[in-house]
């Protein structure tokens, strides 16, 4: 037998195990739990009501909206997207599908500040259609436009991402067995290929609206800081925080992490549920 | 329902199926070279061949799913290429059953009737009751409500089965049916299936990589190979009279010996006999069935021989036996080694319908 074929549990190094989880634990400790306490904690320091009145300022409410405007824009538009997207590349064949894979990523490996300049490049003021946008007086960098764009463009590998393994893995063999048995292609996807997805489809959007709700880089760019009116919530911790508004940063902050705690037990939720038809689960 | 077996109706009923020059590429790998054939009304038709032969190809052709680069396909007269997937009503069963997995039994099998217009779809009852005489039909009584996942093997199958029954195909399209299958409860269904096909008189193509299931089922047999049809028969036909040396080999256990038709005789090493009236002359290819010998002693006719080894094996026994050179695997029938036959006895072995073929020219 080779030793790579060995059951895990042959491998007896006495300590070391036990070295590896408690330093996974203090590191997790460290740059985990803690940061989160302290959030919670520096929140809290001046009292409930302090806390109360942070987070329900003015301006930390429109910057609760304007989130969930952008992500409820850039969200569904982003499912919608990456259903399509997965859709040809798990059932079809075609040219040019390693380039839409390897585009379908870009915004992975590309630094969501140039996923911000882009749009300034493209829309702002000395940009290519910036003087055409002027002379319209169509506002999309410094307004919600810019902003649901950039968050777009930063989440949109979420959805697609989950759905393709799963989707390959599915084949398009129900699909067939479907319109052979008379149902047209709408009726297919609707009562075929979606039930097949479900489950990854909502794991998909729960880290897509996690992460739309939570950009920075993209956003900070296109947005100008416009409080009230252009500041998100991450951008509301930022504008709050060089105010030297500890508390109003902080309490704010406590609302995007407790966005990230919500999203991480649904998250765990599905997995435990529903395994089997989650790509994170899979082999890739 | 008629209740007649359509074998022997065969030979009346009129063509339904009719598949002329059918050809179809994926990329530069052609699937199906100009392949033509026929089915009559009511047929048990297989289409075997190894894999990558075309086969499963053909049959999604017929399904509508795969559109072929040339041909034509007609049905009932009709010119079935132009019609969509969903108004062909040819019911298929894939290979992998292909059953909606988020729905129960109940509503796989109802799938085709719930997707109807409204104008056409049943009511309620009449779909509940339709799938009820369906479970019944698939001896799956009191399975409605469970899910695919829950089900074994044959029941996956029963079910898809049930499902494309479910919309009175015209066709009925079957691809591997019990490829998942382990080898006993393929026997049974197998039996089962050719009484369904006979008593719901649906014509029936079935692919298979398994000679024995389709001479078994089918009323008739197309074997293919790369893409070409190379013969279509009853089965007692192919499997008596294969065209090629493929067919021959692939229907059945087969000895190869090279051998010369000349003057009306046949002769292989110092064995000579009459030749068949039509058979090639010259440099030819001798076959002949491992268990279609005779045994003779050594100053009888046939091929000079030496027994290597002798084995028992269930039913039949196995001879080994040396013949110009070449080890064979000859068979008899069992039970018990025949008297005398032991390793080290020289003999003679008579084939007894030797089949020759032109030789094909050394690459």
């Amino acid at each position: 037998m080779s030793p790579a074929a060995r059951p895990i549990s042959s491998v007896r190094l006495p300590g070391v195990a036990f070295a590896l989880v408690a330093a996974s634990a203090i590191v997790m400790a460290a740059l985990v739990l803690l940061p989160l306490f302290v959030v919670f904690r520096d929140a809290f320091d001046k009292g409930i009501g302090k806390y109360l009145a942070a987070v329900s300022d003015p301006d930390a409410v429109s910057a609760m909206k304007l989130t969930l405007l952008v992500a409820g824009i850039a969200v569904p538009l982003n499912a919608i997207f990456g259903i399509a997207a997965a859709w040809c590349i798990a059932k079809f064949e075609f040219r040019g599908k390693g380039v839409l894979l390897t585009l379908i990523d870009l915004p992975f490996s590309m630094s969501p500040v140039v996923s911000g300049l882009v749009w300034v490049l493209l829309f702002g003021a000395q940009g290519w259609f910036g003087t055409w946008l002027i002379d319209h007086d169509i506002k999309i960098i410094f307004a919600t436009t810019g902003l649901v764009l950039a968050t777009i463009l930063v989440t949109f590998p979420f959805v697609a991402r989950e759905l393709i393994p799963l989707m390959q893995d599915q084949g398009a063999d129900e699909e067939a067995a479907a319109l052979t048995l008379g149902a047209s292609g709408f009726t297919t996807f609707w009562k075929i290929t979606l039930p097949n997805i479900r489950w990854a489809l909502l794991y998909g959007v729960l880290l897509c609206n996690a992460r739309a709700m939570g950009e920075f880089g993209a956003v900070s760019v296109v947005s100008g800081h416009i409080r009230g009116l252009t500041t998100t919530l991450p951008l509301h911790v930022e504008v709050l925080y060089n105010d030297y508004d500890f508390v109003g940063a902080f309490a704010t902050a406590s609302l995007l992490a407790s966005l990230g705690l919500v999203t991480l037990v649904l998250k765990t939720g599905l997995e435990w549920r529903h395994a089997g038809e989650l790509a994170a689960n899979r082999k890739h | 329902m008629n209740l007649q077996p359509t074998a022997n109706t065969e030979a009346k009923s009129p063509l339904s199926l009719e598949i002329s020059g059918i050809s179809k590429s994926f990329g530069r790998f052609p699937a199906l070279r100009n392949v033509s054939l026929q089915a009559r009304d009511k047929e048990f038709l297989a289409l075997l061949g190894p894999s990558g032969s075309g086969k499963t190809t053909l049959l999604r052709v017929l399904a509508g799913l795969e559109r072929p680069d040339a041909g034509d396909v007609r049905f009932d007269g009709e010119d079935f290429l132009s019609i969509p997937v969903r108004h062909r009503r040819v019911g298929m069963v894939f290979q992998q059953y292909a059953l909606f997995r988020h729905m129960s039994v109940a509503q796989n099998i109802a799938f085709g009737l719930t997707v109807r217009p409204r104008s056409v779809r049943p009511s309620k009852s009449e779909v509940a009751d339709r799938v009820a005489d369906l479970l019944c039909l698939v001896q799956l009584e009191g399975l409605g409500s469970r899910f695919p996942a829950q089900l074994s093997g044959g029941q996956r199958q029963r079910v898809a089965l049930a499902r494309a029954l479910a919309i009175e195909p015209k066709m009925l399209l079957l691809d591997e049916p019990f490829g998942a299958l382990d080898a006993k409860v393929r026997r049974e269904l197998r039996r089962w299936l050719r009484d369904l096909h006979d008593r719901a008189g649906v014509t029936t193509v079935f692919v298979t990589h398994d000679q024995d299931e389709a001479l078994d089922l089918a009323d008739r047999v197309a074997i293919l190979k790369d893409g070409e049809l190379r013969q279509l028969g009853a089965p007692n036909d192919v499997y008596e009279n294969p065209a090629d040396p493929f067919v021959y080999d692939f229907l059945g256990a087969a000895c190869r010996l090279p051998g010369i038709v000349e003057g009306g005789r046949l002769r292989v090493a110092d064995w000579e006999t009459k030749a068949e009236t039509d058979a090639p002359q010259g440099r030819v290819e001798v076959y002949f069935r491992p268990n279609e010998v005779v045994l003779a002693p050594l100053d009888g006719a046939g091929l000079a021989g030496e027994v290597r080894a002798v084995a028992a094996r269930g039913p039949d026994v196995r001879i080994e036996c040396l013949i110009e050179g070449q080890i064979f695997e000859l068979e008899s029938r069992g039970p018990g080694i025949p008297a005398g036959v032991a390793p080290g006895l020289a003999l003679r072995i008579k084939p007894l319908r030797p089949k020759v073929y032109a030789a094909q020219p050394r690459v």
